[in-house]
């Protein structure tokens, strides 16, 4: 064990002559800088913090007595302890001597506070190192001395400057390893150099390293005399890195009303950027109405001014309409709303992105169900090159346009990180499957306004003296859902009511006819048939929709497009098994030859109904007894009888 | 020119945007408050992110019946003095087996009065969000946990799985029997915990300045013998010593340390000479390797 290395002088000591006040008063006046350290796998990250961690005396002696133990046990580094274990803090990491999520760690010198993001090299964790990146104002990348600039170290360059860093710092480690050889260093340094040209960085720094003995991380080197730059610590300590949240725009996301009491209405939030002083005028960005501050509310007395980042809660001159998800802005320079805008997407979920699939789409404050229309092109991490795409797979990058179904207030993320951010929420699963940054808003819509019409849906349905309903038959191919549609169609007829029957194989000869069976292209299918539904329900109609409709997601989306109690969800629920056998188109017979590709239920996923209104098991029944289960239900719900009783219109 | 926020306001204003998301977006939050430090400044924080409103959620104390009685003391002074919601909770089949630290050790006793216990009350009220006092600095396993930190319907956390957390752009969606275990201090270290005390004179139990206490040595920690249900082992003698905690939790399983520091000063001034970790002054860490780990993915905040 060497543990004379980690017996350096303390960096940040209490003085003798110090007086707590004292030292108190110096660590509030220190500044702040939250950084991260990425790059490829193996590259020395752990380690560098565990340096950095150690070096600046922040380990307790009982913490290096567990290092000791843990690097015998599980250390990868021989004789010689394993920083690495310091901040590789879960069980699977340290069994595996691999980071698979973010560690988050603080250091202090005498002049700065840090916050560091230890993040994770491997691919399939780029959502973690998104993680860390997204809160960090500086960048450590490293790199292997022996390897140069990898894949990974491309990816979480391009990644770190989309999210808005714009402070790097290559670290070209294990110096020691190449002989600490400034040839190796300069080659490295130019090849990066070329090719973060592009990425925007105002500051990047290149520093030869070796995490694992120490050199330039607090100390010089004595090894690298032909370098003359500063040490890991020293620019770390020094780098300017302050944007000036408060001298841009005033905003103020509306997190949370405070109404204890008929005689108070407090706007809770975070200044976003900007300040704000009583008497200040504003707006609500959405709506554009404007009022003035009254009080700026805290407690401990109310306050004369606040600035960006600070948590406040303001009270304003009028009662005007702001809930939860507005911005309160300058009148002066005001925000974008707009319900489609152009962005930047990095995906993280293991099931691909899919233009046209509905995903919950949250801002730092708002929340909106928002579809990628448009997947305009991918970002070839190697050559930053357009590639164009269908879908959007894990851990890569996209331009997307965007469509929210309510405006959006928002600024573009290179003008506010915070006011310009997203992510996206798959809608089953609930797990943030992409992150966002707005680009610009688009005009496309600006042009367009809602026609109101005089006759409602509720005149039209009142003539018909029935109730509007959308009955969605999902199930596998061959399972029924025609033969059933039909039938039930035509019992519904015979008793005076007016239907019609969306079949998915009709709607394929022409509405969808450019369409083919990738996933994308049936989430496209399933929207364009519930959009189609929807006007026919609005028209007063009784429509029953037959498509297999595998997906969860996009049957919930056609779910939500309909007013509440419209939507029937009829899951024709044949085994697999039973429709091979049936097959009356001979389609799974082509299938299983190979002849059909992307064929629900065999290479293609079905996603059955959890809670579907009606569950018809067809084995050993007759569409005629379907169809009464139909009915009856419908008959008890009343669906079939009642009178249309919400509001007219859309 | 405008003021540029100090270290501790940073965090304070991260803190106070954490609860107020929340109570935005949950149904039915509570606050976990376990009477130490980290929960004194919590509460602190709470009252200032609703202020001029109380919170709008109860508070939570999940009672091992090991805590230190003046612990228990001053939970309800300051319940009675802030005026919120105190819900306690014990694990009543606890109880009835009589699960104690001396006899079950301290694995089993932290399993069934706190991490059980804690499940059941969380079950039995149906809270959807629980605010935790944990930091990150504290242990290696917490360094690697998300702010809101998702758990499954068996409270079970799966570190290898966690959201990404971009931004202050929380997800708090969950579906029915979910839940999230929220930490509004995920970003502060000890240091400034005690400094945020120092500057808001924020009350706390009297246990963390040094006073002389009747303490028994036991295993290398000072024991505190609270009450006769510690029984004294052959050779053991118990001592009035000048001493003082780091950290609270069930006496039995909390070692004190040798202190004169009687002032919030004096505190600070020791901690930052101090040479090993707050947490060494916990058994239930030490017990195994990764055990807080553990610990977490069986629900343990």
């Amino acid at each position: 064990m060497r543990l004379a290395r980690i017996e350096t002088p303390v960096i940040d000591p209490i003085q003798e002559t110090d007086t707590v006040q004292d030292y108190l008063a110096q660590q509030e006046r220190k500044s702040f800088l939250r950084f991260l350290t990425c790059g490829s796998v193996d590259d020395g990250k752990s380690t560098l913090i565990g340096r950095l961690l150690s070096d600046t005396r922040q380990i307790f002696e009982d913490q290096i007595a567990a290092l000791e133990s843990d690097s015998r046990k599980h250390g990868t580094t021989g004789d010689d302890i394993d920083y690495a274990l310091l901040v590789d803090g879960l069980e699977a990491e340290r069994e595996q001597g691999i980071t698979i999520d973010v560690a988050y760690r603080f250091f202090a010198t005498a002049k700065r506070k840090f916050i560091v993001a230890d993040t994770p090299g491997h691919e399939q964790y780029t959502r973690n190192m998104a993680t860390g990146a997204s809160t960090s104002d500086l960048a450590i990348v490293l790199v292997d001395a022996r390897q140069g600039v990898l894949r990974q170290t491309r990816r979480h360059s391009i990644i770190a400057s989309l999210l808005g860093i714009r402070h790097i710092v290559v670290a070209i480690n294990k110096i020691d390893l190449v002989g600490f050889d400034q040839v190796v260093f300069d080659r490295i340094s130019a090849e990066y150099a070329a090719f973060a040209g592009e990425l925007g960085f105002r500051s990047t720094a290149f520093i030869p390293m070796s995490a694992r003995y120490g050199d330039n991380v607090t100390k010089r080197s004595e090894n690298t005399t032909w370098y003359s730059g500063p040490t890991l610590l020293d620019h770390l300590e020094n780098v300017v890195v302050d944007d000036i949240e408060t001298d841009k725009p005033f905003r103020f996301p509306v997190q949370y009303v405070n109404r204890p009491n008929l005689d108070f209405r407090g706007f809770a939030g975070t200044v976003a950027s900007g300040s704000i002083r009583q008497g200040d005028a504003v707006v609500a960005a959405k709506s554009g109405k404007p009022s003035r501050i009254r009080r700026i509310v805290a407690q401990g007395g109310d306050l004369a001014e606040a600035v960006a980042g600070q948590a406040v809660t303001l009270v304003l001159e009028d009662e005007i309409e702001v809930s939860r998800g507005n911005i309160l802005v300058t009148p002066d320079a005001r925000p974008h709303v707009a319900d489609q805008f152009a962005a930047n997407i990095v995906w993280f979920d293991e099931k691909a992105l899919l233009p046209g699939r509905t995903y919950i789409l949250r801002t730092e404050t708002d929340q909106v169900s928002a579809t990628v229309t448009e997947l305009k092109h991918k970002i070839d991490i190697n050559d930053f090159g357009k590639e164009p795409a269908r879908s959007l797979d894990m851990n890569e990058v996209a331009v997307c346009n965007l469509s929210t179904q309510a405006p959006l207030a928002f600024d573009s993320f290179t003008d506010n990180r915070t006011t310009g951010a997203f992510i996206l929420i798959d809608r089953i699963s609930n797990n943030t499957v992409g992150a966002g940054m707005i680009i610009h808003p688009l005009r496309r819509a600006d042009n367009i306004h809602w026609q109101s019409l005089d006759i409602g849906k509720k005149a039209r349905a009142d003539l018909k003296n029935q109730k509007p309903a959308v009955l969605w038959f999902t199930g596998l191919s061959g399972s029924g859902k025609s033969t059933i549609a039909n039938l039930l169609e035509r019992k519904l007829h015979a008793a005076g009511r007016h239907t019609y029957v969306l079949d998915g194989d009709n709607i394929r000869h022409a509405l969808n006819r450019d369409l083919g069976f990738t996933d994308q292209d049936r989430v496209e299918n399933i929207r364009r048939v519930a959009e189609v539904a929807k006007l026919m329900a609005d028209a007063g109609l009784i429509v029953i929709v037959s498509f297999i409709s595998p997906f969860r997601a996009e049957r919930q989306m056609a779910r939500e497009l309909m007013t509440k109690d419209e939507f029937v969800e009829v899951f024709v629920d044949t085994p697999l098994e039973e429709c091979v056998r049936r097959d009356p188109k001979g389609l799974y017979a082509r299938a299983l030859a190979g002849q059909i590709q992307n064929f629900t239920g065999l290479d293609s996923p079905y996603e059955a109904p959890e809670s579907a209104e009606i569950h018809l098991h067809t084995v050993g029944k007759t569409p005629e007894e379907m169809v009464d289960a139909i009915e009856d239900w419908l008959t008890n719900d009343e669906i079939a009888e009642r009178q249309y009783d919400d509001g007219g219109g859309i | 020119m405008l003021a540029r926020l100090s270290h501790l306001d940073r965090l304070e204003a991260e803190a106070v945007h954490i609860f107020r998301e929340v109570a935005a977006t949950f149904t039915k939050p509570v606050m976990l408050y376990s009477v130490g430090k980290d929960s004194a400044v919590l509460l602190h924080l709470a009252m200032k992110a609703f202020y001029p409103a109380k919170p709008p959620f109860p508070i939570l104390h999940v009672d091992t019946t090991w805590k230190f009685r003046e612990m228990i003391e001053f939970r309800d002074l300051m319940a009675r003095k802030l005026g919120f919601d105190l819900l306690v909770h014990v694990n009543q089949d606890g109880v009835r087996d009589n699960i104690n630290p001396f006899d079950h050790g301290s694995n089993t006793h932290t399993h069934v009065m706190k991490t059980l216990g804690l499940r059941q009350a969380l079950d039995k009220y149906g809270f959807d969000a629980a605010f935790g006092g944990a930091r990150r600095d504290e242990e290696k396993s917490r360094a690697k946990e998300r702010i809101f930190s998702f758990r499954n319907a068996q409270h079970g956390w799966d570190p290898k799985n966690q959201r990404p957390e971009m931004w202050k752009i929380f997800n708090t969606r969950v579906n029915p029997g979910e839940s999230i275990r929220v930490f509004p201090l995920s970003n502060w270290t000890e240091l400034d915990i005690w400094q945020y005390i120092l500057r808001e004179d924020i009350p706390i139990v009297p246990l963390y300045f040094a006073k002389r206490r009747p303490v028994v040595e036991r295993e290398g920690m000072l024991i505190l013998r609270d009450d006769d249900r510690m029984k004294l082992r052959p050779g053991e003698v118990v001592e009035n010593r000048l001493v003082r905690f780091r950290t609270l939790g069930c006496y039995p399983l909390t070692g004190a340390i040798d202190s004169d520091a009687d002032t919030l000063e004096k505190i600070v001034g020791e901690m930052l000479t101090a040479k090993t970790s707050e947490r060494q002054g916990r058994l239930i860490d030490r017990d195994e390797a990764g055990s807080m780990e553990k610990k977490k993915r069986e629900g343990y905040f």
